[in-house]
């Protein structure tokens, strides 16, 4: 007996009638939630940013450049590239948009506006860089009232489209977070000691990028087991043994790089016992993820309790993998420093979502992959071998976790300690969830989450009028929202936690 | 290319689904296997596919023993397979679905879609086909998706076609454009597999029919055989196509509904507006392809819908709102449509299953404790009245056949006095012996003065049962109609035709003597 189900009961109505009208007879039941959501956020926005708000200015820092020659160059070359990049994006809008327009059907391809935007946003921060803009000083009461007034004005609007029984368009959403980002930034700072508060951007943004590296590549590996139709839920696992292999190999071996690579090979070990219990033995993957991780948090605390504090010169020691500059790219102000300069596995971050995102969309190995996540039978009867796939995908996942172990011992801190993962294997599950099951998106919610982690601690260090502890919450209170949908529908791969049988 | 099974034996277990078939597939020819629901078909087709490895016997590719290790190599041999229940994704583009398993590529395995869409439209233009390459399939209505299943065959170049039970999900029109698509690729030199238990349909497309009875062929026969004959040769002994009963004699409207409007989760209106009543003593055949709002329409009677307007009165009591134990004991007997799901429960004895509704209830509950010897008291006498073949009362109802099981379901909703009968595809998958059976029990309940409503897919079980036949399309009524109205006019009803344009043009394509 196959678990897996068949699309006859999608409720298509069948019929050769000559048009089809989609959506005849149908009232949408347009969501509140949306509508609700952004008014509560917008009276919050109100209430903090306008109603709170002292007479003190806020200071957002633009880094200087430690060779002042090399970074206005940079500067200059990255502002004409992109501005040329953003008119051309815009032209290719509005000229899509218009013929899309003309022949009833949208053209615009869905990479065109987040690109769009991406562009813009470079070309803005390049402008900083060129006018050798060294810090921005913003008053707090004046930002606070301009931004609760747009926030009001957008919650005002989505609950005027629903009462009118219209979708509200996708913009509204991504506007207001950026304008409710924007006032609490302002809001958050200038509360802070001091007669002007002020943080630097450029460290916050690297320091959050810093702090996603694990968590982006186990939400890819998160990625490339969903996809396949296997939860991973042992990604925490898979980032603690990675760690602590990282941390011990390097040290014996007196070398990082076998240390990366031993990361890589005890995350897949993980996966391998996920994939043999979950794959051929038919065992909930769920509960066999969860036993991984009570597991491994177990074996790894005991073996560094016993040997390695035993003998930390020897057995925990692995030394640093240093950050590399790309030259003239790390030039650049502010995405320089964010881009390029990283470590070795920063850069292997940005090179794993690339490939995993072309390969999952783009190549054979991925639409196979797809197709054995969504419909294992279907697969099965056009020749490709169901659980091979899984397995080997599993496998791969579990190595590119490890990879993100290998952070913590390797860049972040050069010790391996109990538990040192702290639950983030989780939050690369949330991620996951967040970002749509799309390495892109599961991309830049973990960058969202690394946001959160890193604000908190720059927030203490200011000294500010919430609580660091609140600030903690964020990552996690965000996940609950996305998880419930205010984030738009996400609709996991179809036989995604379900084990296929044959026959 | 000639396809030829020798000797094909499957076990699975102790059961024998195929045993020592031998079947042989001549090129340009349409070759039907007809056969009860069970009677080892589909097992043979999986055989034949690659899906099952055959635990006995071979097969011959052009007079050459091959070995399929999965599908793929059967498709490499040259033979493809359309699925009962479509094999494609729903998420994936038409062309998607059909490069899977078979992609072209660019450099580094990047997939080229382009290649495949242009084989597509070449398909598409030899035989008529009108799919976008560019839609997603679950887009897409049933009778297109098919066709991408036949796509996905030919652009793998298939010289055998197998089509496993393809009309199930068809309205009438489709089928014949399906059957008028056979008769193409039969033009082009292609071998066609039509497995099917529907006689007219077998009648009217193959070239030579092989009759398969519990694993066994039992013979051929030939396309001009009577369907009488044919039905005997596949069930194993005479049977009356017909049923015979009375005319209805209807008493007075009992069971009403009003503007029934039920809403999904996605905001579709899946029954809309529905108005109608049943009397007592009559059949009301809700007729329809399926997933045109019937599993609702029962479901919101019964009152396990949550988003439901309008009214739905028994006996001057309204129906609507009340909690379904309510509905039951208003006096409504329900058999659903999946009785593993919705009416038995498998793992329980049959005669606990018996009183799943009653367990409460004088006199076989008193106070909190229940009386075994009465309950399988109750079971024997039962299990004898409505013919359940089984060892003994106290076996799983799961590991009875289908046909006893769903027995056992018309016992136990038959056993109360009822105010309204509805059953929703009383007959899925029964062999002909049990459909006898199950019918004659309906029009027993009808002739016993109760308002009987039956839900069919299958338009043969519609005609025989039906006094008056309700047709649903898209979850509207399209019109009620009186039982003797002839196939075509229900046929074009099913696609979303009204009764009067129906009659005009099914007249007219009598008249002008081709077929639609």
């Amino acid at each position: 007996m196959s678990t897996t189900t068949t699309q006859s009961g999608s409720g298509t109505p069948a019929g050769n009638a000559p048009s089809r009208p989609g959506k005849t007879g149908a009232t949408e039941l347009v969501s509140w939630k949306a509508g609700i959501g952004l008014s509560l956020l917008a009276i919050l926005g109100t209430v903090l940013f306008g109603f709170m708000s002292n007479s003190k200015s806020a200071g957002f820092g633009i880094a200087e450049a430690a060779n002042e020659a090399a970074s206005s160059v940079a500067a200059l070359v990255t502002f004409v590239l992109a501005l040329l990049l953003s008119v051309w994006f815009v032209y290719l809008w509005f000229t899509r948009r218009r013929s899309g327009l003309a022949s009833g059907s949208g053209t615009v391809p869905g990479w065109l506006p987040a690109s769009t935007v991406a562009a813009v946003v470079v070309l803005g921060l390049a402008a900083l860089g060129v006018a050798k803009v060294s810090k921005i000083t913003l008053p707090s009461a004046a930002v606070g009232w301009i931004a609760s007034v747009i926030l009001l004005g957008l919650a005002g609007y989505t609950v005027y489209r629903t009462q009118a029984k219209k979708t509200t368009p996708r913009w509204v959403g991504g506007t207001f977070a950026a304008v409710f980002l924007i006032g609490f930034m302002v809001w958050i700072v200038a509360g802070g000691n001091g007669d002007e508060p002020s943080i630097s951007l450029a460290g916050l943004i690297a320091g959050s990028v810093t702090l996603a590296v694990p968590l982006v590549f186990g939400s890819l590996s998160g990625v490339l087991c969903e996809r396949v139709g296997v939860v991973n839920i042992a990604i925490e696992g898979q980032l603690l043994l990675g760690a602590f292999s990282a941390a011990v190999v390097a040290t014996v071996t007196h070398n990082v790089y076998a240390g990366l690579v031993a990361a890589a090979v005890a995350g897949a070990l993980v996966s391998l016992v996920l994939a043999v219990v979950s794959i051929k033995y038919l065992v909930n993957q769920i509960i066999v993820g969860v036993v991984l991780n009570v597991l491994i948090s177990g074996l790894t605390s005991f073996l560094f309790s016993t040997l390695l504090t035993a003998d930390p010169d020897g057995l925990n020691k692995p030394g640093r993998l240093p950050p590399v500059d790309i030259p003239f790219l790390s030039d650049i102000p502010i995405i320089g420093p964010i881009l390029f300069h990283q470590s070795l596995v920063g850069y292997l971050m940005y090179i794993a979502v690339i490939v995993v995102y072309l390969g999952l969309f783009h190549t054979k190995w991925g639409l196979r992959v797809r197709a054995v996540g969504e419909h294992p039978q279907a697969a099965d009867t056009v020749g490709i071998n169901v659980n091979r796939t899984r397995f080997w995908n599993v496998l791969m996942g579990g190595a590119i976790a490890g990879i993100g172990g290998s952070f913590f011992t390797l860049v972040s801190v050069d010790a391996f300690s109990k538990d040192m993962s702290g639950g983030r294997g989780y939050i690369a599950l949330a991620a996951l969830i967040f970002g749509r099951w799309n390495p892109i998106g599961a991309f830049l919610a973990a960058l969202l989450f690394g946001f959160a982690d890193n604000l908190q601690s720059v927030i203490t260090i200011i000294g500010s009028p919430v609580p660091s502890q609140f600030m903690a919450m964020l990552p996690y209170a965000l996940t609950v929202f996305a998880v419930a949908g205010l984030v738009g529908r996400s609709r996991p791969p179809a036989a995604s936690g379900i084990p296929y049988v044959k026959g | 290319m000639k396809l030829e099974l020798k000797g094909i034996t499957k076990r699975f277990g102790s059961l024998v689904a195929n045993d020592h078939i031998d079947l042989v597939v001549e090129p340009g020819q349409v070759h039907c296997l007809l056969g009860e629901n069970g009677a080892g078909k589909s097992t043979l087709m999986n055989v034949l596919y690659g899906l099952y490895d055959p635990s006995d016997g071979e097969i011959l590719v052009d007079g050459k023993p091959v070995v399929f290790k999965g599908p793929g190599d059967a498709m490499a041999a040259g033979i493809g397979m359309v699925h009962q229940h479509f094999m494609l994704i729903p998420v994936f583009t038409v062309a998607e679905n059909v490069a899977l398993g078979n992609e072209s590529t660019k450099a580094a395995g990047f997939l080229n879609l382009d290649e495949t869409r242009r084989r597509i439209s070449e398909i598409s233009e030899q035989y008529g086909f009108h799919v976008d390459p560019d839609a997603l399939v679950e887009d897409l209505p049933v009778g297109v998706q098919q066709r991408v299943e036949i796509i996905k065959a030919l652009v793998r170049d298939a010289e055998v076609l197998i089509l496993d039970e393809p009309t199930a999900v068809l309205t009438p029109q489709e089928t014949d454009e399906l059957l008028d698509i056979i008769r193409q690729l039969k033009a082009a030199g292609k071998s066609i597999v039509f497995i099917s238990h529907k006689l007219r349909e077998v009648k009217e497309i193959s070239d030579i029919i092989t009759v398969i009875r519990r694993g066994k062929v039992v013979g051929s026969a030939d396309p001009s055989a009577s369907p009488t004959e044919l039905a005997s040769a596949m069930v194993g002994r005479a049977v009356s196509l017909t049923l015979e009963k009375k005319p209805a004699q209807p008493g007075d409207a009992t069971f009403k509904v009003r503007d029934l409007t039920v809403v999904d989760h996605n905001g579709q209106h899946v029954v809309d507006g529905l108005s109608f009543d049943i009397a007592k003593g009559e059949v009301l055949a809700i007729a329809g392809v399926q997933g045109n709002g019937q599993t609702e329409l029962t479901e919101a009677i019964l009152g396990v819908q949550p988003h439901v307007t309008g009214s739905i009165v028994l006996d001057d009591v309204e129906l609507l709102g009340k909690s379904v134990k309510q509905v039951l004991s208003a006096g409504v007997g329900f058999v659903p449509e999946d009785r593993k799901i919705d009416g038995l429960v498998g793992t329980f004895s049959i005669s606990e299953n018996m009183i799943l509704d009653l367990y409460d209830k004088e006199p076989f509950a008193k106070g909190i404790g229940m009386k075994p010897a009465l309950i399988a008291s109750h079971a024997e006498k039962k299990v004898e009245e409505f013919d359940v073949r089984t060892p003994s009362i106290d076996v799983a109802v799961g590991t009875l056949s289908g046909g006893n099981q769903q027995k056992v379901v018309l016992a136990r909703e038959l056993s109360r006095p009822l105010r309204l009968f509805i059953a929703s595809q009383p007959t899925r998958g029964l062999d002909v012996g049990s459909i006898e059976f199950v019918h004659k029990r309906v029009i027993a309940e009808r002739d016993n003065g109760t308002p009987v409503m039956i839900v069919s897919t299958e338009l043969d079980e519609v005609l025989e049962l039906a006094d008056r036949i309700a047709v649903l399309y898209r979850g509207k009524l399209v019109g009620i109609v009186p039982a003797g109205t002839s196939r075509d006019v229900l046929g074009l009803m099913m696609a979303g035709v009204p009764e009067h344009e129906a009659e005009l043009t099914a007249h007219k394509t009598l008249e002008g003597g081709t077929h639609v």
